[in-house]
């Protein structure tokens, strides 16, 4: 379009009023508009080509030379006016679309999304990674073994004499034929025999793992199991440092409860021990007190986790350390007894029945 | 070991005050495990007074029963307060109906009264009962709860413990010495002298710092036989002790206490002679047999039993005899299995009146060994095992012919010593061990009055304690053992904790962390972990389809499982997961996708050595320990059934298939980082042509893919179930070191997509390794995104559609360039697997 066509109105005529008057309508018809469509023809009306305040711009070349700094002023300030009442309109329209939009695609976030099945960790394999953690934390390390293991390495090297009634087919289960002396490992304590004949001295082991025994299987016993012993052999252990670690780990599982050690008699430690958990529900204030009985230590005040000692010098002999320079303590737990008072596990049976509402039930760890 | 706490207070001067549960916390502290504390008793209240059955007379019920209606003399107070007064002209009395057989007119009985309340809560009142008003209830043990005997009421013995007659209307209850406590206790192996009063009395004493009592005060003479003829021919019965008591009365019957005793301790009163060898046992830990003297042929002569040689045992069994066995003989042959059973033949009998008791000690080895063969396991065999004290076995003899004499009549006629006391190895320990090992001050001084008031004999010579131990402390052999002693006396609840300071460490091994990895990824992939049993049957592998050959029939027997269905160690996880899908399914839950991480078992298995244990084992013998061992890699297998996920708002049900076995064996390979190929392969149990097998470089490590409809029948598994098993050992031997991180290009991309048309026995994975071989370096990625069969492509062939994308490092590549590349991926696998292009 040409700068010669007639304008709509004539710059010299383009008097405060009328620029006013244009900037109203314009202003009166961008607030009229309710939606974009509405908006984007009222912006052709009052910005298009056609629009009187864009003409008369164009028109500047005809306005006089001495009205052209006030004319030009004032239609600049016009269309700046006019252009941004529609800016304004434009966004608070957008606004109200894309919000009339949204709410037009409301869904139901309660709605299931499994995009899996669910999935989780057996509770004793998490418990198991756990318990590790924590030594891993003081900087041991952890060891494994076989599950069928020659018997020297799971009883002799043990200093458990050919005698000894856990060493009988009834309570130990052997590989065919009981003469080439192989067992399924009734402890994870074996494993221990393998750490001191195969790593540096000083050793700082935990050894988590199955075993087995010709036990039953019932609520309370099952035959296939598992156990978390530690080890530690060097200069200067005591059985202070015996405790020292078992009251760390006592606090990490169950936080701020302490354990004590009571004698007893192991074969592979001397002294040995018996290591009771304080009950970490009634902190023992359940004894004595049969108004308020305590389920978990049954107000005991006490809960028998596991066995523990100093480790007999014949076992350091057997592995070729020397009981004049080295010293060192064991300790062992059942995890699936740990299991039961920590997490409240009722049935032994559930732990190998493979139904997956128990695995699923502790929601992938066993915190 | 059940303890009457009377009867430890007979010989450790315990505090009056002190409660058995006290007792019980204080043995329990010295390493003792008291397993309950039981009252003996003490529930009874009201009165129980003792009454004499005037008159009983038997009264047949229609149910069967006979009662008995009594007169009981209750005492003046009682009797005046009776229900029913006595008829006319008859002494005072009240009426008591008793079902007891053994009441009888002038017996002397333990009435409870109305208003007493027995064990359980049983209050008593007068009742109406078998027509008669019964005023009160003559009891038996059971009922006040101080025995288990129900056979019979109470008789009381017409004098008390110190000979003052008992007289009706007395209170009955301290009579019967009602009021006990009874500790139960598992005593471990290396304290088996408490196995007895006197050692429990000793710890007990030692453990509250009281007056021990020893009721050993006869030391062994040197040998002699001026008794029964004894004589020793093994080495495993180094002392034998024979005491002679003629002319017993074999009417006469144990005290009443004596009975009690045993019945706190759990053993039955039998026989006089019985009853006092079974209580001088528990008294003082010396098993004893009392063989009737008149049955007893020549003399004894103790040996090892020959090969074929039979005993009938008391208790009815004829036994085959080993020679490892310690027989004791006479003229006519063996009459006794040492230390376990004595023999029926030279059992003494109701008619003995001449009894010789035997004092023996053997030794722990052969009696465990004898005991374990023949599944008998004694009270004298559990003393014997353990060790007993060899230097009370004279004065035990005595203590029990003493008791015989007292309340059977008779007197000592002879006795034998055979042999002599062992005496017990002497040791030297350095006398701050204790406190080194136990990390906790002990000054030596302390040490040694510790093991002195254990029995041990302390000589201090320099740095060094010289210990001689008691001979009733087999236990105390190594210099540890004395630091338990000292330990288990100071208490270990005194000993500071301190966590030692290990060395630095290397944190978890490349393959502890993989398997955490898997603990965290498979679940996120959708599958739920089980643990089964690896237990296995040859069975399961007919079932899996396994052929003969397979590697999977190298099983590994048990000599003794537990059960005899499942005699193997598992070569596979499968059958177990299947047998956890078959109990979920019972259970209702039938979208399963389950996985196993554990252990399998090749055979064959060797022989494993058995180095000595004074030594370490030499490279040889650990080589030869470890080359025994079966194969025992690490399985990781998936079994998925069902639905993958059910029918849901958003989708319809996904069925489980292959293609969630093999993304199992992709989320592991994943997790752990390594590359894994996958490979078309017909292996059971899986559906021949729907079986992958997965490589790393050339080693197979396992297979995924739908289980074969007949494998889905025989394990009870829906059609169409798929499974995967993966030896987890293999991939993580194969986990690349640490990875190196690309230079990322910033230079666009360019894509191209193919269709090609192969044979529809052409794996895709072939195809796809063919075209980013012929691409080379520039193509950047490589995706199937369509497979297409139908009527615009020829029979029996398939349309595989990939997108290709470009990209080169270091400039903008053009399309010539791409082009090019395309072209020569195409070309490559035409020329590989005859592939046509389709589209472009």
């Amino acid at each position: 379009m040409s700068s010669s066509e007639s304008p709509a109105i004539e710059p010299t005529g383009v008097d405060a009023a009328t620029v006013d008057r244009l900037v109203t309508e314009a202003e009166r018809d961008f607030a009229a508009a309710t939606t974009s469509e509405e908006l984007k023809a009222a912006r052709a009306r009052h910005l298009g080509e056609k629009a009187p305040l864009v003409l008369a711009n164009r028109a500047m070349g005809h306005v006089p030379a001495a009205l052209k700094k006030e004319v030009g002023a004032r239609l600049g300030a016009a269309r700046a006016r006019v252009g941004q009442a529609h800016a304004e309109r434009l966004e608070a329209i957008a606004a109200e679309e894309l919000g009339a939009r949204l709410a037009g695609e409301w869904v139901d976030m309660t709605l299931p999304v499994d995009l899996v099945p669910t999935g989780a960790p057996h509770p004793i394999t998490a418990l198991m990674e756990q318990l590790g953690d924590v030594f891993i934390g003081m900087g041991w390390e952890i060891a494994e073994g076989p599950e069928v293991e020659a018997d020297w390495v799971n009883f002799d090297a043990l200093n458990i004499s050919p005698h000894h009634p856990a060493r009988a087919t009834s309570d130990t289960l052997f590989a065919d034929p009981v003469d080439h002396h192989l067992v399924l490992r009734t402890h994870t304590s074996p494993v221990q025999i393998r750490s001191l004949l195969t790593r540096p001295l000083p050793v700082y082991i935990v050894c988590p793992g199955k075993v087995y025994r010709a036990d039953e299987f019932d609520a309370t016993h099952v035959p296939v199991f598992h156990q978390i012993e530690g080890l530690v052999v060097d200069k200067g252990i005591t059985l202070g440092h015996l405790k020292g670690t078992l009251d760390h780990l006592a606090d990490v599982m169950f936080g701020g409860v302490r354990t004590r050690i009571r004698p007893s008699y192991f074969p592979f430690t001397e002294p040995s021990a018996e290591i009771d958990l304080e009950c970490f529900v009634c902190h023992g204030a359940s004894v004595g007190d049969p108004e308020h009985p305590c389920r978990t230590c049954s107000s005991e005040g006490w809960i028998e986790w596991g066995g523990c000692g100093v480790v007999n010098p014949r076992v350091l002999t057997a592995c070729g350390v020397d009981p004049e320079i080295y010293s060192g303590f064991a300790f062992g737990m059942g995890v699936e007894r740990t299991l039961m008072f920590r997490n409240g596990a009722q049935d032994m049976r559930d732990m190998v029945e493979g139904d997956v509402r128990f695995s699923r039930s502790l929601k992938g760890g066993a915190r | 070991m059940r303890a009457p706490v009377t009867w430890i207070r007979d010989h450790a001067a315990l505090d009056e005050a002190m409660t058995g549960r006290q007792l019980a916390d204080a043995l329990i502290r010295a390493g003792l495990e008291v397993e309950t504390v039981e009252q003996i008793g003490a529930e009874v209240s009201g009165p129980v007074v003792v009454g004499r059955v005037l008159s009983a007379v038997r009264e047949p019920q229609k149910n069967g029963k006979t009662i008995s209606w009594c007169r009981v003399d209750c005492g003046p107070a009682a009797n005046a307060e009776a229900a029913q007064p006595a008829p006319e002209g008859e002494p005072a009395s009240r009426g008591i109906v008793c079902g007891a057989p053994n009441v009888v007119e002038g017996a002397l009985v333990v009435v409870a009264l109305p208003g007493a309340v027995l064990p359980g809560g049983f209050a008593i009142a007068a009742r109406k009962t078998y027509g008669h008003l019964s005023d009160g209830m003559i009891c038996a043990e059971d009922e006040l709860g101080i025995g288990e005997d129900h056979a019979g009421i109470i008789i009381l013995p017409d004098t008390d413990a110190e000979g003052r007659p008992i007289t009706p209307g007395q209170e009955a209850l301290p009579l019967l010495e009602e009021r006990d406590e009874v500790l139960d206790i598992a005593v471990t192996p290396d304290l088996g002298y408490c196995l007895s009063i006197r050692g429990l009395a000793r710890e007990a004493a030692q453990a509250c710092a009281v007056a021990f009592t020893d009721p050993v005060t006869r030391t062994t003479p040197p040998a002699h036989a001026d008794g029964f003829p004894v004589r020793s021919e093994t080495s495993g019965c180094p002392l034998f002790v024979a005491v002679t008591v003629e002319g017993l009365d074999p009417a006469a019957h144990s005290p009443e206490w004596m009975r009690r005793r045993l019945t706190m301790a759990g053993m039955r009163p039998i026989s006089l002679a019985v009853d006092v060898t079974n209580y001088v046992m528990l008294e003082i830990g010396q098993p004893l047999h009392a063989y009737d003297g008149d049955r007893l042929t020549d003399g004894i002569v103790v040996r090892q039993a020959a090969a074929g040689e039979r005993l009938v045992t008391l208790d009815g069994v004829d036994r085959a005899l080993d020679e490892g066995d310690i027989v004791i003989t006479d003229g006519s042959g063996v009459i006794g299995l040492a230390g376990v059973m004595g023999g029926e033949d030279t059992e003494i009998t109701e008619a003995t009146t001449r009894v010789v008791l035997e004092a023996a000690y053997f030794a722990p080895v052969p009696i465990a060994r004898t005991s374990k063969r023949v599944k008998l396991s004694s009270e004298a065999s559990k003393r014997f095992e353990r060790g007993i004290d060899p230097g009370a076995a004279f004065a035990a003899a005595h203590r029990a012919a003493d008791l015989l004499v007292e309340f059977g009549g008779g007197q000592v006629t002879g006795e034998t010593v055979y042999g002599a006391v062992p005496v017990p190895p002497r040791q030297r320990v350095a006398a701050d061990l204790p406190a080194r090992i136990l990390g906790h001050p002990i000054a030596p001084v302390e040490a040694e009055r510790i093991l002195r008031a254990s029995g041990v004999d302390v000589a201090l010579d320099g740095d060094d304690l010289v210990l001689d131990p008691p001979t009733w402390r087999p236990d105390l052999v190594d210099p540890y053992d004395y630091v338990e002693e000292v330990g288990r006396k100071t208490g270990f609840d005194v000993i500071a904790p301190v966590v030692p300071t290990a060395p630095a460490g290397r944190g978890l091994t490349p393959a502890q962390k993989a398997r955490r990895a898997l603990t965290v990824a498979l679940p996120q992939a959708g599958f739920v972990e089980v643990i089964q049993f690896p237990f296995a049957a040859e069975s399961e592998l007919d079932r899996l389809g396994v052929t003969a050959e397979d590697d999977r029939r190298r099983l590994v027997r048990l000599a003794n499982p537990l059960a005899d269905t499942a005699p193997y160690l598992r070569t596979s996880l499968l059958p177990g997961l299947f047998a956890a899908v078959a109990r979920n399914a019972a259970r209702g839950q039938t979208d399963l996708a389950l996985y196993e991480r554990g252990l399998v078992f090749f055979g064959p298995a060797g022989v494993a050595p058995v180095p000595p244990v004074d030594r370490r084992p030499s490279e040889a013998e650990w080589e030869a320990i470890n080359a025994a061992l079966p194969e025992q890699p690490e399985h990781l297998a998936c079994v998925v059934t069902g639905q993958w996920l059910p029918s849901g708002w958003a989708a319809p049900a996904q069925p489980a298939q292959w293609r969630h076995a093999v993304h199992f064996v992709e989320t592991v390979a994943a997790t752990l980082g390594v590359e894994v190929a996958r490979l078309q392969d017909a292996q059971a149990p899986w559906h021949p042509g729907r079986c992958a097998r997965f490589i790393v470089g050339e080693t197979t490590i396992g297979h995924a893919g739908e289980l074969h409809p007949s494998v889905c029948q025989a394990f009870d598994l829906p059609a169409g179930s798929a499974a995967a098993e993966i030896d987890v050992s293999a991939l993580m031997a194969a986990v690349p070191g640490p990875g190196q991180l690309p230079t990322l290009s910033s230079y666009p991309i360019l894509k191209q997509d193919v269709a090609l048309v192969v044979s529809e026995k052409e794996p895709q994975a072939a195809v796809a390794a063919a075209l980013r071989e012929g691409a080379g370096d520039l193509l950047e990625s490589l995706a199937l995104f369509d497979v297409y069969r139908g009527s615009s492509i020829p029979e029996g062939s398939v349309s595989l559609a990939f997108a290709l994308r470009f990209r080169a490092p270091d400039r903008t590549l053009t399309e010539a360039e791409a082009t090019a590349a395309r072209d020569a991926a195409v070309a490559e696998a035409a020329r590989r697997c005859g592939a046509e292009l389709r589209a472009v």
